[in-house]
């Protein structure tokens, strides 16, 4: 039996860091699941430009809540799979078991579903854009807008994940209880996308974006930790 | 080992366990301190798990307190979670990541790092030199085992509490295991367990709790 050396203590930050990093490495282990969500993206928003005819004032008119609500699907798609196989493999009980705050660790795992379903769009969306004939201006606030709106929608979704867990046939369920709390991130992600169109600032739109953003960011992963908590006992 | 040095203590007081509508124990009493194991036997069913769950506090119990060293484990929290190596039923590893990988991050959860070395040596040390660099669902049942149990030997924490530690294991990695326990307990560790299997332990403190449905 061999001598257990002592081993190096680690900040808070390093374990973070290292919870961060093994969800990231595990999805690109099983890339099909982020892929998935990135080419939902994008074929489901480019159906809307085939199915509409070639009006590209029209076009351009619904591009906002066309690549909104498309982009809200998309990752809403992956939230069912945030905790579960953490769950089913009791890598959860291990991570509730760990010697950091569980806030701190639950905002670790959104974080990394953020890194990888929500961040890719955001620089797809631009791309995208230009099939609706959107201006540079237009496709600029529709990234910015999107970057902040997406860590919204991973925040948010993290709780329905969180609520719903061990439960059977979890997808519609979580759409249920998230889909209305997604309603104000897409009203003013749109909607500073939308200010752009017909000329206004946008920075109303999204002030009160970062505002929904900083609420969620505070409250969601206090709520998906102690719901956590209740699906473990 | 530095850590087994200070004097710690588990406290149970008038457990009451409930499964659903289920009465699974009750008003169950204990008192361990270093060096001892605890073997809890029972049935299938008579609450063993659930037991276990509420001493690491992952379950809040019905009614009763659980102490370590003299404090309530629900108020002490994360800095309870510092003395405690919980093993389940479930293996609490990743079938994406090898098992060098596993081993690193469930040590980073407790907070420490260790060098690949260490590593290494441990894994090798269990038999588990072949598969070190493959995914763990490539490993068989008795080798995933081996991988989460490779804790034991670097996690340095004074308080074991272990679901089924033998299952699935062959005669060598049980051997090793029973030795693992027994120099942790005699160097002062405690530990609580269940296992189905027979299994007779030279330690300090032996003591067995039946648990009855």
């Amino acid at each position: 039996m061999p001598e257990t050396k002592l081993t190096q203590d680690l900040g808070t930050f390093s374990v973070l860091y290292r919870i961060l990093a093994r969800d990231i490495k595990v999805a690109l282990r099983r890339q099909s699941d982020v892929t998935a969500v990135f080419f939902f993206f994008i074929i489901a928003s480019s159906l809307f430009p085939l199915g509409s005819g070639a009006d590209p004032k029209l076009l351009s008119t619904m591009a906002p809540s066309v690549l909104w609500v498309t982009a809200l699907l998309s990752c809403m798609l992956s939230l069912s799979r945030m905790y579960s196989s953490d769950y089913a493999d009791g890598t959860l009980e291990q991570i509730m078991l760990s010697n950091q705050p569980t806030v701190l660790i639950v905002l670790m795992k959104i974080l990394a579903h953020w890194v990888l379903s929500g961040l890719p769009l955001v620089f797809v969306a631009p791309f995208i854009g230009l099939q609706f004939n959107l201006s540079s201006a237009e496709l600029q606030i529709l990234a910015v807008s999107l970057l902040m709106g997406t860590l919204a929608l991973s925040l948010i979704g993290s709780i329905g994940a969180a609520l719903t867990l061990g439960i059977r046939g979890t997808g519609v369920l979580i759409a249920i209880l998230v889909l209305p709390l997604y309603i104000p991130v897409l009203v003013f992600g749109a909607g500073a996308v939308n200010a752009v169109s017909i000329g206004m600032s946008p920075n109303g739109a999204l002030t009160l974006l970062g505002a929904v953003l900083a609420m969620a960011l505070v409250f969601a992963p206090l709520a998906s930790a102690a719901a956590l908590k209740i699906a473990l006992e | 080992m530095g850590f087994l040095a200070n004097n710690h203590g588990l406290t149970a007081e008038n457990l009451v366990g409930v499964r659903g509508e289920r009465l699974l124990f009750e008003k169950l009493n204990f008192e361990l301190s270093n060096g001892t194991v605890l073997y809890l036997q029972g049935a299938n069913g008579t609450g063993k798990t659930t037991l276990l769950r509420t001493i690491c506090g992952l379950s809040k119990p019905y009614a009763g307190i659980v102490k370590w060293c003299g404090e309530d484990i629900n108020s002490l929290a994360e800095e309870y979670f510092k003395h405690v190596l919980y093993i389940g039923h479930l293996p609490g590893i990743k079938e994406d990541l090898t098992a060098l990988e596993n081993l690193k991050f469930s040590l980073a959860l407790s907070g420490k790092a260790i060098s690949v070395n260490q590593a290494t040596e441990v894994l090798n040390m269990l038999g588990l030199a072949k598969g070190l660099n493959l995914p763990t669902r490539m490993l068989s049942q008795g080798q995933k085992r081996r991988v989460v149990l490779a804790r034991l030997w670097l996690q340095e924490l004074p308080l074991w509490v272990l679901d089924e530690p033998f299952t699935a294991l062959d005669v060598n990695a049980t051997s090793l295991l029973k030795q693992k326990i027994e120099a942790f307990a005699n160097e002062g560790g405690i530990v609580v367990m269940t296992t189905h299997q027979e299994v007779t332990l030279n330690v300090p403190k032996f003591e067995q709790l039946r648990l009855d449905a």
